[in-house]
Formats: structure tokens, C-alpha cells, sequence
């Protein structure tokens, strides 16, 4: 029989309850008040007593109130027609919602029980099968999707049975397998996984090395992020985060984009729903929204959910990519649910560890990116979940525990600094402090000398280079006057100020500046490099600034040009003309 | 709120607190209201049969012995038509000598709105504004604070702008204002005539401080009702957040919760999104736009009010002096409107985002020389321009007295551009350039 409660004591969302049966920890219960049913969590027990977040409103809620244990923890539905939703963090279909206000204690079905899928099997019977084989094959929105051995069955199988190829619902048992005893268990295409432990469905998850592009130049080109790789945007609000996240989640070359929107403002969100469906994917020509799932917990929807939704995110990202898809994966921001932690720990009256947050931090951080991971399936195919978290440190400082724990394991560090920001220096991502570790990894190394060129890395660490002697001699120039130091030295800020202009900014709301592709990127580093390379004549420091200004200018103006348009060409020639002026032979 | 028959009384209060106080209790719902000794108190903690009740006004004068009654309900609000016009203390009851109001009771602090369910912002509010229009345009549906020291004058700007803006109501949240902000208020709208557009929820400085924690979501009740039910278009003002924290800081104090940053409680972020979040548009036109104050102390936005609500709103507004001029500017490096850009050259002419974005740029280049000027170095020709034009930059369109329409703002940014500058030092894109860079006779 289940176990049953009746609360004992409320503040805010945290409610004991008296058990008459085992509980588990984060196993879910359903507390009873005034006709509602609200899910709540167990995060610690003592004795009879269960501690539980409730993922909604308590308000109203009277001591002695009833509570039903489910027996499980919290999970997730996994299985065909979740592209394109929108979710809570708990996976509630949001469209099915009733009303234009969240009614507490509404949950919904995420999946649709109705549709019939075009299922066509890909085992015949007598197969022998491992854990998570695939058994199918049905299509959603143009992408093959795997229907497999439920993720519990850990042991090997026989395919009893396989319907034909044909159309089904997803509640249809598509197949039956039978275990070692003969036991036979059938199959539908429905899946559920808890959330919290991390699926280890593959065989070895080597280190990653193929590039991700995602059509930012600072990023592709000097700080590159790979499939299966993991990287984090910290900065202070209105540094542009949200605006790098999304033209990264638009614009990268990946099957799948699973959006987690985790305690952030509402109309971002709305952002994504409005323009999604419209905007097309620059790699499929297919609408972007085909390819996207968006968990959305926004700041004002309660507290406890928020935790669970990147959860739900990452296990709905190692559910495709058990079928050998790319996922990429998006939390903005990492740092709302650190505070949903931390407003937890607070009401448990736990020790605080540092700016009051609980002291496992850094573990739950860890783990939550170790889910991520380029992986070999047990059929040999790869699949991947590159992982992006925002962070928002508090008063814009680096040195907080969210900042300081995610650096400990993100690979690529995106640095969104003010000062940039202030002077309109998008994407404010300071060259300097950010870094990209995949860059030294020999792995990544081969692959760019084969898919782009050999001399790829050299330059672009020249492009490193550069920019920090420019940045030196700025402070230089800061200190002695423009006078002070010799013309060689404005050349080289100079050259460091047109790297800045053209290759470190782009403009996101320009209809071409806004995606670069790899080639038009390596025809622009070649550019400038070449530029950089060159020696100069000038006379005094102020010819070096008009003549650098009109470069840029133009280089700016080739930015918006489309790629080797006529225009672009022109702009190529003017460019030429002009450095062969001042060009010493 | 009169004690009813058949009432259980309570007498025993065995906790007193400078805000709280506790007792022995049965049948008692979260967050729900009680009346102690006539002073009004919500349930904020229940353990077991013992429950803590948050008494609004404070508990001076609470004795052991005091009468306890709960009124079984949580916090709500009477909406109706004759809610416009009137001025309302913390609980909602009139303080301008008129009627109680009658219509619908319902609970304040409501659910929040289905993100699928809300439209995407798109219609620009107006505000003549050069320093808000220009470079930071709203959006109706927007949320937006100033970020302003306790001596900027933030309140006139915000009674401005809502009197400019065309809106259906305006809605007024006063927390810890002072007695004679809340007259200037009450003077400027009775002046420009529209009284009857306003409602407002006051908590001056005379009040006692926890009070305030009321007045957001009463605010934002009214405003739901009016854009919900009639479609209208509601602007909320809000000032000044930073008193709404410090009462929330007060009463996680009294509860013995750890503080985190600048002794602030941890779910401070969730609190004031909670409010904010209110800002909404909706697909069938009514919409909640909600503009701010939270005051800083000394410019320092890196403390914990300032921070978390920089987190949650779509940008903010900074004020500052500006010495050269003489006159109070929007500072155009600070604030920022991230709402903008889906206004922002599609309502509005072609050119607004690349001239704003130009325009701030050089304005930027005129601070370093600025900059260099005072450490004694020389100025180039460049620099002397770029401060030129960062004078009339400031008189013309960054002053809070400049009242123009955005295509005016625009003529007078490229006019500016053209008195200054060559085409090639401006970066904008060359149609622009080509069509509205003003020859110089």
C-alpha cells in the first residue's frame, strides 16, 4: 500500500509531513488542500517526519492536510512529439493549459496520446538485443527518432515479436521482448527516466574534438566549443547574455536545441515562441522551432520547480541523444537554480556554506555538467549533448560560488565583461579572460587541420596575441599621452583595434553579420591576419588612427555585405587599394 | 474588518518579536490573514499547533494576553470601475475620505500568467523623451526601474513620463514615500487633469514599514483586473523598491532566516521577480507595463537590491548630472531598454538602431578625451570634435527637459553627425549614410 502523510508544519514552500510508511529521498508525493493536488518533493526525512518542497503556492495550506507517496521520483515522459513544445519545469505541456494564468494543481499529459506514428521497426524477431537497443524507427519533424529497449532493462534480450512497419500510437506495444527467464515484456514507445540520475546508456564517452559551429566568430574562431563539450557565459546583467544565447541556439549546427529558460524573465521566453517558428534554421532550411524544446520556469513560477527544470532538460537531452543526435542544450541562467538551492538549504536551517549557499554546491554543479558528453553507443554510433549554462554573479563579481564552481568544470569560458558592453563592443566577450580549453586538446587539433587548415590554430592564437599586446599598449598609451609613447605602438593597438572591430564583434540583429560560416570566418581571419602582418609607414600617430578608421570602416561594411556578393567584392578591392597605400614593399 | 460572531479567540501569545509574534493554534491556512488586538497579521510560519503571525503595523503594544483572530482568508483587494481615482492605504482601504469601494474580493498576489499565453511586446511607449525614445525606447508590457540616488529627481521624471505616455490607467505603488512626494504626486496628476485615470496605494514614511510588502501586489491586483477584464492599458509605478526590500529584509530578520548578500534574505531574486513579472502584454490588448525606482546609496549597483532586480527587469534607466551642461541627463552608457530592438527601427524610422549605437559610441570616444584632457595630455582634432559634439549631444537629446518625437530625435542625431564628423568616422551602413547625412552648406 502507498504511504500516506498529513503535514504537520508550512513555511513558504516547505512543508513536513508525518509518514505511516517508508518514504524515499526525492521520491514524490501529492499533498490534498481545498480541491488541489500539489506535487511536492522529498528532500529530507527524519524519523516519521518527511521534509518536502512543494512545486507550487501553499497558500491556504492547513496542518493536518492529507499527502499521497507515488512510490517514485521525479520523471520524466520521454517519447515521440516533444519538438516544438513548450514546457514547465516539470514537464507540463504549457499549450494545454486552460486560462491565461498557471492554476495550481493543473498538470498536463506532455505527450500526445492520440497521433499515430509512422513506426517502421529496425530488429526482426529472434534479434538479440542489448540495453537501450533501438528496436525502430518513427520520424517527427524530420528527424529519425529511435524507438528502444526501455532504459530500466539493463540486461540482454529476445526479440519476441516486432510489429510491422505501420502507424501507431505511442501507448501501442510496438514490440515484446523476453529476459533470460523467458519472461516476456512488451514495449511502447514511451519512456520515463527520474530526472536526477544521469542515464550512462553508451559504451564510452571519449573526449570531444569536432567543432560545434555556431556562427558567433568569437566564439568559432577564437574560442571554439565542441559537440559534446561544455562552456558557460558568465556576466553582469545587461551585458548581453540572453542575446548571445539565443543567436548560439539559433544559429549552431545541432539535431536537436533544448532550451532551458530557468528562472529568467518571461518575455525572453516569449521571444523564443514568437520567432522560432518563424525564423529558419541556417543548416536544415527548415524552421527552427521543428527542431527546438523549450523548458520554461520563469522567475515568477514557483521556486522548487525551477530546480527540477534543468534537470528535466538534461534527461530529455540524454534521451535523443541515446539515438545518436547532436543535441545542444541551453540553461540561462545556472545561477537561478543555485538560488532555488540555496532558498531550500535556508528553510532546512542547513549550515550555509560561502554568500550562504549550501555546501554541496560544487558537487550538485559538477555532476549536473558531467551529464553532458560527446558518447560511442553500444551500437557504435556517437551521439552528443554540448551544454551552454549563463551565469548571473551577483554585482557582476567573478569570484562568487556559482562563477567559481561552474569554472572548475565548464571547458569554454565566455567572459561577458561591462566595460565592453558600455561601449557598445557586442558581443561583449572579453578576448582576453575567456578561453576555450578544447583549443589545446591535440584531438581538435587534427580535426581543424583537416576540415579547415593546418595553420588554423597558429593564427588564431596570433589573433590572441595580438589583442593583448594591444590591450597592454592601450594602457601605455592611458598613462604617457598619445605622444608619449612611439608611432610603432599606435600601429600595433591599432592592428589589435581592427581584429576587435571586425572579427570580435557582429552585429546579432543584422540579417547577415549575424551568422558567419566557417569559410567566410577563415576568409576573414586570413584577411586580417594579412593586414596584421604588413608593415606600415606613417609619419605621426594620428595618420595611423584615420587610416585605421577608414579600414575598419570599410571591413565593417564588407560585415554586412553577403558573402561574395558584388558588393562584397567591391568592398574586397577598396580594401586592397587601401592597404597598398601605406604598404612598405 | 469587524470581529464575527461564533470566531474562535485566541488569548495566549507566547513569542513576541519587534514583528512577529507566536502562538498556539489549530486550523490554520498558509499565508492567511488574523486580526491581533485590531492589528492586522498573516500567517508566515505554521510548526506543529504552534503558529507565527507577521503583524503589518509592528507590535508595539502587543501584550501576552492580546485577542487573536483569524479572518480565514489571505490578503484581497475589492475590484470594480470605481477603484479609478482614488488613493488607497496598504490594505487597500480608501484614505481620501471617499466611499469603500464595491465589486469582486479577490486574493492579491494571484498565479502567474502562462508564458504561452502572454504576446510579445511590440508597441512603443512614447515619452518625448530623447534619452529614453532614442537610445532606450519602451515597450508597452515592459518592466523597467530607474536606478537613481535618493537626491536624483526620479519622481518627477516618472510622474512625466506617465503622464505622457498613452495609457488608459495609471496606477501608483508609494512604499516608504515621503509625505510631501506623495503630495507632489497627487498635485501634478490633479494639475494635468487626470485624476480620474489614477489609482494609488500609498505607504509614506509615517507608516509603519512591513506595511509596504502589501502595496506591489495590491498595485498589480488593480492593474490585472483593469488590463484582464476591461483591456486596457495599465502603467504601474512602483517607488521605490529598495524600502520594499528593506521591509522584507526586516521580517526575515525577525524569523531568524540566514541573510545572504547585504543582509538580505536568499529568496530576495524570487520575491522581487515575483512583482516584476507581473509586466505583461495580452494577446487581446491590455497590458501591464511597470516602471520603477530603486534607489541606490552612493551609485553602488553591485549591492544585493539593485543587482537582483537588474536580473529581473528588461534594462534600466540611470540619471545623472551632467556638469557640462548643467541639467540632468538619462546616462546613455548605463541604461539600456532590452526590450528596444522590437521597436526600435521597426516602429520607428530605418535608421534608429545604427544612429542610436553610433551616436553612443562617440559620445564614449568624447568621454576618453575627456579623459585625456584632464590627465594634461593633448587632444587630437578627433578628440576635440568628439567633445564638441558630445556638449550638444547632451543639450539636445540626452537632457530629461527635451520633449521631441523619434523621427525629430533622429534629424537632429544625423545633423549633429554631419556639423561634426566625416561619413567614415561613424561607421553606419552605407544607405544611411547616402540617404540622410546632411550636407553641409
Amino acid at each position: 500500500m502507498a504511504t500516506k502523510g498529513t503535514v504537520l508544519g508550512v513555511i513558504a514552500n516547505m512543508v513536513t509531513l508525518t509518514v505511516d510508511g517508508p518514504v524515499a529521498q526525492n521520491e514524490i508525493c501529492y499533498i490534498l488542500t481545498g480541491g488541489d493536488r500539489l506535487m511536492a518533493e522529498v528532500i529530507k526525512v527524519v524519523g516519521k517526519s518527511a521534509y518536502v518542497q512543494v512545486f507550487e503556492s501553499t497558500r491556504g495550506l492547513k496542518v493536518g492536510a492529507e499527502a499521497e507517496f507515488t512510490g517514485h521520483m521525479l520523471e520524466v515522459t520521454l517519447g515521440p512529439g516533444m519538438l516544438s513544445k513548450n514546457y514547465d519545469g516539470l514537464q507540463n505541456d504549457l499549450d494545454k493549459m486552460e486560462g491565461v494564468f498557471l492554476k495550481r494543481g493543473q498538470y498536463t499529459y506532455p505527450l500526445d496520446k492520440e497521433r499515430k506514428w509512422h513506426f517502421k521497426p529496425i530488429v526482426k524477431e529472434g534479434d538479440k538485443v542489448g540495453p537501450s537497443a533501438w528496436l525502430g524507427e518513427v520520424e517527427e519533424n524530420h528527424q529519425p527518432l529511435k524507438i528502444m529497449v526501455p532504459f530500466q532493462l539493463t540486461d540482454s534480450y529476445v526479440v519476441k515479436s516486432v510489429v510491422e512497419e505501420g502507424e501507431y500510437t505511442i501507448e501501442d506495444t510496438v514490440a515484446v521482448l523476453a529476459d533470460r527467464e523467458g519472461k516476456e515484456i512488451p514495449v511502447n514507445m514511451i519512456q520515463k527516466w527520474p530526472v536526477k540520475k544521469a542515464m550512462v546508456n553508451y559504451r564510452e564517452k571519449p573526449r570531444p574534438y569536432k567543432l560545434l559551429e555556431t556562427g558567433v566568430r568569437v566564439i568559432d574562431t577564437l574560442n571554439p566549443i565542441v559537440e559534446g563539450g561544455t562552456g558557460f557565459i558568465p556576466g553582469p546583467f545587461g551585458t548581453g547574455k540572453t542575446v548571445l544565447q539565443h543567436a548560439i541556439s539559433k544559429q549552431a549546427e545541432a539535431d536537436i536545441v533544448i532550451i532551458a529558460a530557468c528562472g529568467e524573465r518571461a518575455n525572453e521566453v516569449v521571444e523564443i515562441f514568437t520567432e522560432f517558428p518563424e525564423l529558419v534554421d541556417p543548416h536544415t532550411g527548415r524552421k527552427l522551432m521543428e527542431r527546438t524544446i523549450i523548458v520554461a520556469n520563469t522567475s515568477n513560477m514557483p521556486v522548487a520547480a525551477r530546480e527540477a527544470s534543468v534537470y528535466t532538460a538534461m534527461t530529455m537531452a540524454e534521451y535523443y541523444r541515446a539515438m545518436g543526435l547532436k543535441v545542444l542544450l541551453m540553461a540561462d541562467s545556472t545561477s537561478r537554480w543555485a538560488q532555488a538551492l540555496r532558498e531550500m538549504s535556508n528553510r532546512m536551517e542547513e549550515l550555509p556554506g560561502p554568500d550562504a549557499f549550501p555546501m554541496d554546491l560544487s558537487a550538485i554543479i559538477s555532476n549536473f555538467y558531467g551529464r553532458a558528453g560527446f558518447v560511442h553507443l553500444y551500437n557504435g554510433v556517437t551521439g552528443s549533448i554540448t551544454f551552454i549554462g549563463t551565469v548571473s554573479p551577483a554585482g557582476g563579481n567573478l569570484k562568487e560560488p556559482v562563477t567559481e564552481n561552474t569554472k572548475k568544470v565548464a571547458r569554454c569560458f565566455y567572459a561577458l565583461e561591462q566595460e565592453r558592453a558600455d561601449r557598445k563592443r557586442y558581443p561583449a566577450v572579453n578576448p582576453i579572460d575567456s578561453y576555450s580549453k578544447y583549443l589545446e586538446y591535440p584531438e581538435f587539433e587534427d580535426y581543424i587541420a583537416k576540415h579547415i587548415n593546418g595553420e588554423w590554430i597558429g593564427k588564431v592564437n596570433e589573433l590572441k596575441t595580438r589583442l593583448l599586446r594591444g590591450k597592454e599598449i592601450a594602457e601605455q598609451i592611458n598613462i604617457l599621452g598619445d605622444d608619449g609613447v612611439p608611432v610603432d605602438y599606435h600601429v600595433i593597438f591599432w592592428k589589435s583595434e581592427l581584429i576587435d572591430f571586425v572579427i570580435l564583434q557582429q552585429d546579432a540583429f543584422d540579417e547577415v553579420d549575424s551568422v558567419t560560416p566557417m569559410e567566410r570566418q577563415e576568409e576573414m581571419v586570413n584577411m586580417v591576419i594579412d593586414i596584421c602582418r604588413a608593415d606600415f609607414e606613417f609619419d605621426n600617430f594620428v595618420e595611423v588612427m584615420d587610416y585605421f578608421k577608414k579600414m575598419i570602416n570599410v571591413c565593417k561594411q564588407m560585415n554586412y555585405a553577403r558573402f561574395r556578393s558584388e558588393q562584397y567584392s567591391e568592398y574586397k578591392k577598396q580594401l586592397q587599394d587601401l592597404v597598398a597605400e601605406r604598404k612598405v614593399k | 474588518m469587524a470581529t464575527k460572531a461564533f470566531q474562535k479567540i485566541y488569548t495566549k501569545i507566547s513569542q513576541i518579536t519587534k514583528a512577529t509574534c507566536s502562538l498556539k493554534a489549530m486550523g490554520v491556512g498558509y499565508d492567511e490573514l488574523a486580526m491581533v488586538n485590531g492589528k492586522l497579521a498573516q500567517v508566515v510560519k505554521i510548526a506543529g499547533d504552534e503558529v507565527t503571525l507577521q503583524v503589518f503595523e509592528g507590535t508595539e503594544g502587543i501584550p501576552t494576553n492580546a485577542e487573536v483572530v483569524f479572518l480565514g482568508k489571505s490578503p484581497t483587494l475589492k475590484v470594480s470601475e470605481q477603484l479609478a481615482g482614488r488613493f488607497f492605504n496598504a490594505f487597500g482601504e480608501p484614505i481620501d475620505g471617499g466611499p469603500e469601494i464595491e465589486g469582486k474580493e479577490v486574493e492579491i498576489g494571484g498565479p502567474s500568467v502562462n508564458p504561452v499565453r502572454r504576446k510579445q511586446p511590440s508597441e512603443l511607449i512614447a515619452t518625448g523623451i530623447a534619452g529614453i525614445d532614442l537610445n532606450n525606447t519602451l515597450v508597452s508590457g515592459q518592466k523597467i526601474p530607474f536606478f537613481a540616488d535618493p537626491d536624483q529627481p526620479f519622481n518627477q521624471v516618472m510622474a512625466m513620463v506617465a503622464l505622457r505616455a498613452q495609457t488608459d490607467k495609471i496606477i501608483l505603488g508609494g512604499m516608504g514615500m515621503t509625505n510631501d512626494d506623495y503630495l507632489y504626486f497627487k498635485n501634478v496628476f490633479s494639475n494635468a487633469g487626470a485624476l480620474d485615470r489614477i489609482i494609488s496605494f500609498v505607504n509614506t514614511t509615517e507608516n509603519p514599514p512591513v506595511e509596504r510588502l502589501l502595496i506591489p501586489d495590491m498595485a498589480l491586483t488593480a492593474a490585472e483586473y483593469f488590463a484582464v477584464e476591461h483591456n486596457q492599458k495599465v502603467l504601474v509605478l512602483l517607488t521605490d523598491m529598495t524600502s520594499y526590500a528593506d521591509a522584507l529584509a526586516i521580517v526575515s530578520n525577525r524569523m531568524d532566516q540566514i541573510p545572504s548578500k547585504d543582509s538580505m534574505p536568499g529568496s530576495l531574486y524570487s520575491d522581487l521577480a515575483k512583482i516584476y513579472e507581473k509586466a505583461v502584454q495580452f494577446p487581446t490588448g491590455g497590458s501591464i507595463t511597470i516602471i520603477a525606482v530603486t534607489t541606490l546609496s552612493g551609485g553602488d549597483i553591485t549591492h544585493a537590491v539593485p543587482d537582483n532586480t537588474g536580473y529581473i527587469t528588461e534594462g534600466q534607466l540611470f540619471l545623472r548630472r551632467d556638469s557640462d551642461i548643467g541639467k540632468v541627463i538619462v546616462d546613455p552608457f548605463r541604461s539600456l531598454s532590452r526590450l528596444k530592438q522590437l521597436v526600435s527601427g521597426k516602429k520607428t524610422r530605418k535608421d534608429h538602431p545604427q544612429v542610436m549605437n553610433a551616436a553612443v559610441r562617440l559620445y564614449a570616444d568624447a568621454a576618453s578625451a575627456k579623459t585625456k584632457m584632464e590627465n594634461g595630455f593633448d587632444l587630437t582634432n578627433y578628440d576635440e570634435r568628439a567633445l564638441a559634439f558630445a556638449k550638444d549631444y547632451a543639450n539636445q537629446l540626452l537632457a530629461i527637459d527635451v520633449n521631441l518625437n523619434t523621427t525629430e530625435m533622429l534629424d537632429v542625431t544625423w545633423g549633429l553627425f554631419s556639423k561634426y564628423f566625416k561619413p567614415e568616422e561613424v561607421n553606419i551602413k552605407k544607405e544611411f549614410v547616402d540617404q540622410y547625412w546632411k550636407k553641409q552648406s
